[in-house]
């Protein structure tokens, strides 16, 4: 994985005692909290409802043992022995105090981590497929891309004071495990017809109170044209993008409004007058931090190693509890005889994304001793060892398991998404959390969790959509009624290469009431499914009417 | 009633205004009536606390405040999903009115 060379830490390391000195200042009085707040902010430090959070950039998701271990060693020495992992792949700490949030910043920097950009109308900490590296389908390893994005964007003059905030992914395969087209800019690198690697470029999706698809603006940007495409789009978003509204500020808005035709026209014109002035790094540039990736020194195919049926038979076969969660939260990977697994932070009854410090330290030890002490954070709030040798994965199933962390449920319903919600959050208008827990354990209950299959369900405290309603097979949005919770259902969402918006239901519910509805639905799709559909498969041939009907009668 | 509440500046806590000072407990909270503006106004300017704003309360029968509003309410005792981490409170119904 990448490391920081001079320039890298002598910035992060600068910015560190800049914050200091401005938080210094803030407790004397000599700053207001206006003046304040946009300094924070750049620092990824929120004011939320109970305490100050930080938020730390885990850029694309990627990080070693020692890095987890700093997190962990944050959470006790800063915050209160625990951390959240967010929608996008970052980590969240939910009381930090000012005096020592300059001192977190310091620890950080020390392993090569910081929380620059995770906040304020700039570009976000770039996200990427959680299996990047690993995964059997991926065209190329995305993340040396998404580290030249990083290293591009980074403390970006022109880029500094954007309209909003703006999030680009980059993905290499068909399958889209980083909900690519909901961002503001989404790029899938892939190879063409004549065998070239470049990008293709979608612009202007995004979730939040206006959720819309990201259309595509460009088939095939050449690799040596990257950054040079993705400015010119940056571009045309900072002189037109609507500075007047906050709500109509994105760039899907622009696109909406422009058309993606018009937005392209312009963007290409911006492309030609930069190709001509020259912004993109030397090829060299990527080829330095491409020789962070190198695969890790896999055994080779040829050394006698048991394969998956082998393993599974040899423990207690496919139904055993190791057997359910090999099938559930293992993952194809490109070198035969290892897999990615998937660790699950969300154990029934648990809160979605959060980890102990005890966890942290255990995830970053079976790092080292099983996938070449590499981790990742996916956007549904787990972890995963990207390279595990498959002679390894029942011993490191036994160490999770022990832990808590075994729990074999991803992409199943007990694999909730949820943002922080009223419980943490300032802008929520309802708590996400409770909710989260109450359905994973109805279904762990009622046993239905492994006849529903894949049925990704997504819960959102307000409109803002950091959990990801719009996108959910199930969604659920909270709402203020009037001083109280309320609970909109939808369905039909998808973030994934099958990307839609999901449906509001109908009227909302409350607590009880939503719980009791998802229950509903998914006795709709039992009774209407036909063999190999999901959930979301059931709904995009029946339509929403069978669910309706269920729900709210004729 | 109308009372005051914002987050302290060092550690983000949530706070009470209870007639002198910021109280971490929502029980010490005064009714700051008719001044509400005048000690929002002074308290902004001496900076002990981070962007306070006044709300609505009531007292109920056992002479406990209850903020009106479902997120103050949150705001009160903690995140009802750790109620191992809340505000320590002499209220034994505490829980029971946040929701």
């Amino acid at each position: 994985m990448y490391q920081y060379d001079q320039y890298d830490q002598a910035m992060v390391d600068a910015r560190v005692e800049e914050f200091r000195d401005q938080a210094r200042r803030r407790m004397e009085g000599k700053l207001t909290e206006d003046q304040f707040k946009p300094l924070r902010l750049m620092n990824g430090l929120y004011l939320q409802l109970h305490a100050y959070m930080l938020r730390v950039a885990i850029p694309y998701g990627t990080l070693n043992g020692g890095q987890m271990e700093a997190l962990a060693d944050i959470a006790d020495k800063y915050d209160r022995g625990y951390g959240h992992f967010t929608t996008r792949q970052n980590i969240q700490y939910n009381w930090i105090k000012l005096d020592d949030a300059a001192d977190a910043l310091a620890d950080l920097a020390k392993v090569e981590m910081h929380a620059i950009q995770t906040s304020g109308n700039c570009i976000r900490n770039i996200s990427s497929d959680h299996f990047a590296g690993a995964a059997a389908d991926e065209v190329v390893d995305p993340r040396p891309y998404a580290e030249l994005l990083r290293q591009w964007s980074s403390f970006h003059p022109e880029f500094t004071y954007l309209p909003r905030k703006f999030k680009i992914a980059v993905i290499a395969s068909k399958k889209d495990r980083a909900a690519m087209r909901l961002h503001d800019i989404g790029i899938r690198i892939l190879k063409n017809d004549a065998g070239e690697i470049g990008a293709q470029f979608y612009a202007g999706g995004g979730m939040g109170r206006t959720p819309m698809i990201a259309p595509l603006i460009r088939d095939f940007v050449p690799l040596d044209q990257l950054i040079t495409y993705a400015e010119a789009c940056l571009r045309v978003y900072n002189r037109y993008g609507r500075r007047d509204n906050k709500y109509k500020a994105r760039i899907k808005i622009l696109i909406h409004e422009l058309g993606a035709a018009e937005y392209t026209r312009q963007v290409e014109e911006e492309f030609a007058h930069m190709l001509s002035v020259g912004v993109e790094p030397p090829r060299e540039e990527l080829a330095r931090i491409a020789a962070y990736f190198v695969p890790p020194p896999f055994v080779s195919s040829e050394v006698e190693t048991p394969d998956l049926s082998t393993t599974l038979e040899a423990n207690g076969g496919q139904n055993s509890p190791f057997g359910l969660w090999v099938r559930r939260n293992t993952h194809r990977h490109k070198h035969d005889g290892y897999v990615s697994a998937v660790i699950s932070l969300k154990p029934v009854g648990g809160i979605p994304g959060d980890a102990t410090s005890d966890q942290m330290r255990l995830v970053a030890k079976l790092a080292r001793d099983y996938s070449f002490d590499e981790l990742r954070v996916m956007h549904t709030q787990n972890l995963v060892l990207p390279h595990v040798r498959i002679a390894d994965l029942h011993t490191l199933w036994s160490e999770l398991d022990a832990a808590g962390l075994g729990a074999p449920n991803m992409d199943t319903i007990e694999d909730i998404i949820a943002c922080p919600g009223l419980d943490y959050c300032s802008l929520a208008n309802a708590r996400s959390i409770p909710l989260s827990q109450r359905i994973s354990e109805r279904f762990a209950a009622n046993g239905r969790t492994g006849e529903l299959g894949e049925l990704k369900l997504k819960i959102s405290g307000c409109i803002n959509a950091c959990g990801h309603h719009h996108a959910g097979h199930i969604g659920i949005l909270g709402v203020d009624k009037k001083g109280t919770e309320n609970f909109q259902l939808s369905l039909g969402g998808s973030e994934a290469e099958d990307v839609s918006l999901a449906k509001i239901t109908g009227p909302g519910f409350d607590e009880d009431g939503v719980i009791a509805a998802v229950e509903t639905v998914t006795d709709v799709y039992l009774g209407a499914r036909r063999d190999g559909e999901r959930f979301l498969d059931t709904y995009r041939r029946i339509g929403m009417e069978p669910f309706k009907e269920a729900l709210y009668g004729g | 009633m109308k009372i005051l509440t914002g987050n302290d500046l060092g550690s983000g806590a949530v706070t009470w205004w209870d007639g002198k000072g910021w109280s971490l407990f929502v029980d010490d909270a005064v009714d700051a009536g008719d001044e509400a503006d005048e000690i929002l106004a002074r308290e902004v300017a001496t900076r002990r606390v981070n962007v306070p704003y006044a709300i609505d309360a009531s007292i109920d029968a056992g002479g406990h405040v209850r903020p009106a509003h479902i997120k103050d309410r949150v705001r009160a005792l903690g995140p009802t999903v750790r109620r191992d981490l809340a505000v320590p409170t002499a209220d034994k119904t505490g829980w029971d009115w946040v929701i």
